[in-house]
């Protein structure tokens, strides 16, 4: 029980062994191995959730190990990072049911890849040293080029390119001020640093370095340009892992290290990020109004939801933290979902275009359903998932800056405005093209990968308590920490 | 002799001693092909008896006037030049024995090169400096034109030879400036007579710095001196390349970090900013002017100008980590160099080795094998992580952080960046462009050394791998540490 975190951390690449020890030919045995895997990995990491106490602010399941020098190798998880564990081993297992079929090139390679991700990102979230966090944050970059630029569409290279050299450009700042703050403090602990107290000149020059490489990665507006690109080319699963997972690390690391290490800084440059929130929210939205191709409709309105993560974490109150947590989850539910609604049409048509469907509710009355909840959840309608996170970052940006709010709010009209119109646009209408005529429905494979989802994101729509019982203690005790170092240091500035 | 003095000079000795004996054995052999091979296993054995010579050593001791010192340090330098040496002449076999060129005089002019690079690593005096330089050197042109009859070959050695020569006299003419102010050409004196405080503006000595520096610079390709580098790594047979890259590489690092450090503390402002120049300038160029380049070697030459601009972040921050740094930057440089080299010589066809990039297109379809190791390969030249090229880059600009370097580190990783576009290119090559025509298969040696250095990247991670060289690297480091605090 004492390694619990690692064996959920690195079951994913034993799977990854043993399908390199298969023959290529052998497509079924690769595809159930990596299924199985997933699948164990998923259950080990509920025991964890099972065993999780949620009284209790500090990191758990513990452990360390000496590694290279000062560095330790060590693991642990509090209420913030179990939730993303748990949501990237749930995840899992239906990207690889989603290219059951969809892939049937070089799938061995596909599924280590894949398993190989998994590793990286459940090691993010788990990593309780600096540098083995910037270790799997960097490592996972391997994985994700490579399954965008083998498996995906035709500017492939294009974008697995834009997206390595973005992510890695802001990641090297990072990594120089991680040294910054080995030098000062002496250690690459997390939970040392985070009771270290930075001088504040310096917390503004680490917090734009660590800003950097978050940005890049939750992405923000104007580092966003990567995602449309990289969303577009990626394979079905790689879009879910892509949008369900990595982008929620930008949103862990402003979590885990900007606001909590660096807290008069993020107090300062608050405002900054509010502005380049409401720009995301306002001006994404309208871009994603006039997209002619879905998955890029869906990549432009995962950048304004991200517009209300940001935007909740820095008001830096218990709302705003909550509901920004509660918004990247659901998110990760959401927009992942909606990319394997993408995936299923595209498997039948093999085609992205909106213009290219249109009547498919006659066809697929299943399939209109699942497309249905989900684009109500991506709007934010009350009942769904999507509508506690939105609520609740809006209250507490309501609360920090009046304007920032409003501002913050048309953007829910305008996701209705794009979300319905694609769902008219495919769903609705008649039936014209010939092609279309034919199309199936919903497949048990997909009802099994889209069933869960449904679930799920109705659920928590209804009664988000199990999230945010989990994270409650440790968001409130950020938040204090927070907030009493505003206090130290506005009386610091009195003579 | 005493047996101290045996002691400490034992590696170079069974080195020296092994040279001529098997010239012996090569000469009165009557068959030329088996002789090559067999003075070439025989040079193997050689090497690894002056490897476990220098891991029997201990402590610090220093002979012929001080002129000569063994101490960690040099063993640590030893160690990875005979380890890339080993590797590289293990390269050589199938390669020269194709083109019936395995002859008996390639591997002793490979072991009086190294004989000239562990003198060069110990050198406590610019004398022995010289002369550990010039051994190695002469080494080096032969076999840098050892295909004879090729043009390409001979060319590089050539070009080799006259710049070479060039950059020998200037660092020539900066010793004996260096030995006109201070009265001596042992390092302690030097360092004795640079600590006086007038001495930072002592215009002999200054000129006496900037032409030993320049000389180095030279033959460790840093930029502006880097010219030769494409056009002999692309023209020299690929076995001596790797050889070039990884031992000749280290063995000039070597001599520029006792120079600076051992002889010439005093002046550590000075000599910052030299190294901090060549740092910022090869860095850049190394990226920049390895985008356009088709052929591999060539693009191989510009990746390596790149990495001595990282190696030489060590050594501006001029304190015991970047010291150690450098040690740890080298020790992996050489491992992915000759795993690079290894998958390069793999690149064969029916009509011989084949050189161009575009020739890899499609590499992951035909050998997957392959194509995993050289695209980790090239993962780890970019620095990204896990891999050991990360935790290379980690070690230089650690320290450049605590010295406050902070314009020096924005400036490399941003160029890290700029490189990773390059090796990036070379993944999307075997990965994700259409397969051509495979390569033949793939020989036993070099797959054994394409294998060592793979698992040395991908395990470098683990603390029994990574640990213990770091360990070896910061004990041979603090060795000039009461040197940089003076």
């Amino acid at each position: 029980m004492n390694n619990i975190l690692s064996v959920v951390t690195f079951l994913p690449l034993v799977g990854a062994l043993l399908i390199a020890a298969q023959n290529a030919d052998a497509k079924r045995n690769v595809r159930w191995i990596a299924l199985w895997t997933t699948l164990v990995t998923f259950f080990v990491s509920l025991l964890l959730w099972w065993n999780f106490d949620t009284t209790t602010a500090g990191f758990q399941f513990v452990e360390e190990h000496a590694w290279l020098g000062p560095l330790k190798y060590k693991m642990g998880v509090d209420g913030i990072s179990m939730l993303f564990i748990i949501l990237t081993t749930f995840l899992m297992p239906l990207c690889i049911l989603a290219s059951w079929v969809s892939i049937q090139d070089r799938v061995k390679e596909y599924m280590i890849a894949f398993l190989v991700l998994e590793t990286l990102m459940l090691g993010v979230f788990s990593a309780l040293d600096m540098v083995l966090f910037y270790l799997f944050f960097e490592g996972g970059l391997i994985p994700m080029f490579i399954i965008i630029g083998v498996w995906g569409g035709k500017r492939r290279v294009y974008a697995s390119f834009k997206f390595f050299l973005y992510t890695l450009l802001g990641s090297v700042l990072m990594l120089l001020a991680m040294m910054a703050m080995y030098w000062h403090a002496g250690t690459t602990d997390i939970p040392t640093l985070l009771q270290t107290k930075f001088p504040p000149e310096m917390q503004t020059w680490l917090w734009v370095a660590f800003f950097a490489s978050f940005a890049v990665k939750m992405p923000m507006w104007p580092v966003h340009t990567w995602l449309p690109d990289a969303h577009v080319e990626a394979p079905t699963a790689g879009s879910v892992i892509l949008a369900g997972i990595l982008l929620k690390m930008g949103g862990y690391g402003f979590l885990r290290f900007s606001l909590p290490m660096f807290p008069n800084a993020s107090a300062d440059l608050a405002p900054f990020i509010f502005t380049l929130s409401i720009v995301a929210i306002i001006y994404t939205s309208l871009v994603a109004l006039v997209q002619e191709d879905m998955k890029k409709l869906i990549a432009y309105s995962s950048v304004a939801h991200m517009g209300y993560v940001t935007m909740g974490i820095f008001t830096g109150s218990q709302q705003g933290l909550d509901g920004a947590i509660f918004q990247m989850l659901s998110h990760g539910l959401v927009s992942s979902a909606l990319f394997l609604c993408v995936g299923v049409i595209y498997d039948r048509m093999h085609t992205r275009e909106i213009a290219a469907y249109g009547g498919l509710v006659e066809r697929m009355p299943k399939y209109a359903v699942a497309f249905m909840v989900f684009t109500m959840a991506n709007v934010g309608l009350p009942g769904t998932s999507g509508f506690i996170g939105e609520f609740l970052t809006l209250l507490s940006a309501f609360k920090a800056n009046t304007w920032v709010a409003i501002l913050a709010t048309t953007g829910v009209i305008l996701s209705a405005a794009y979300a319905l119109y694609l769902y008219r646009r495919i769903i609705f209408g008649a039936l014209e093209k010939a092609n279309l005529r034919s199309i199936l429905d919903l497949s048990p494979r997909e009802v099994a990968i889209l069933a869960p989802l449904i679930l799920l994101t109705i659920f928590y729509g209804f009664y988000p308590a199990p999230v945010l019982d989990v994270t409650a203690t440790s968001v409130k005790n950020l938040v204090q920490n927070y907030q009493s170092a505003q206090l130290t240091s506005a009386a610091a500035l009195v003579p | 002799m005493d047996s101290a003095l045996l002691h400490t000079i034992l590696p170079e000795l069974i080195l020296a001693v092994g040279a001529l004996a098997l010239l012996m054995v090569g000469v009165f052999s009557s068959n030329g092909e088996a002789a090559g091979r067999l003075v070439g296993w025989l040079a193997i054995a050689v090497f690894v008896a002056a490897i476990i010579a220098i891991l029997e050593q201990s402590g610090v001791s220093s002979v012929f006037e001080s002129a000569f010192v063994s101490d960690p340090l040099t063993r640590f330098f030893k160690i990875v030049i005979l380890v890339a040496a080993v590797l590289s002449l293990l390269l050589t076999f199938d390669d020269f024995g194709r083109i019936k060129l395995m002859l008996f005089e390639y591997p002793v002019l490979m072991i009086l090169a190294a004989v000239g690079m562990l003198m060069m690593v110990s050198a406590n005096d610019l004398i022995a400096l010289y002369l550990g330089l010039e051994l190695q050197n002469l080494a080096l042109y032969v076999i840098a034109a050892f295909r004879r009859d090729n043009i390409r070959s001979s060319e590089a050695g050539l070009k080799y030879f006259v710049l070479s020569a060039l950059a020998s006299g200037l660092l020539l003419y900066g010793a004996s400036m260096l030995y006109g102010v201070t009265g001596s050409t042992g390092y302690v004196a030097i360092a004795a007579a640079s600590r006086v405080p007038e001495m930072a503006s002592n215009i002999g000595l200054m000129v006496g710095l900037v032409f030993v520096l320049v000389g180095i610079a030279f033959k460790i390709a840093a930029v502006p001196f880097h010219m030769w580098t494409p056009d002999v790594y692309q023209g020299a047979p690929t076995p001596v390349t790797t050889f070039l890259a990884s031992a000749s590489k280290v063995a000039a690092m070597a001599m520029i970090v006792r120079f600076t450090q051992a002889a010439l503390p005093g002046i550590s402002g000075e000599w910052r900013q030299i190294i901090i120049f060549l740092s910022i300038a090869s860095m850049a160029l190394g990226a920049f002017g390895a985008i356009g380049q088709t052929d591999i070697k060539r693009l191989l030459a510009y990746s390596a100008i790149g990495h001595v601009g990282f190696a030489l972040i060590g050594l501006a921050a001029n304190n015991t980590e970047g010291t150690a740094g450098v040690l740890i930057y080298l020790a992996i440089y050489v491992g992915m160099t000759l795993g690079t080299f290894a998958c390069v010589l793999a690149m064969r066809r029916n009509g011989g080795n084949v050189e161009n990039i575009e020739d890899l297109s499609g590499l992951a379809k035909t050998d997957l094998t392959y194509a995993s190791i050289l695209g980790m390969l090239m993962f780890s030249l970019a620095g990204i992580p896990p891999l050991a090229g990360f935790w290379a880059k980690w070690y230089v600009f650690l320290p450049a952080i605590k010295a406050g370097l902070y314009p020096l580190a924005v400036i490399g990783v941003v160029t890290s960046v700029v490189g990773a576009f390059y090796y990036l290119r070379i993944v999307k090559i075997m990965f994700f462009d259409d397969a051509t025509e495979a390569f033949l298969p793939r020989e036993n040696k070099t797959s054994v050394v394409m294998g060592l250095s793979a698992a040395f990247i991908l395990l470098f991670v683990l603390p029994y791998v990574g640990g213990t060289l770091v360990d070896a690297a910061s004990a041979a480091a603090a060795v000039l540490a009461p040197l940089q605090t003076l």
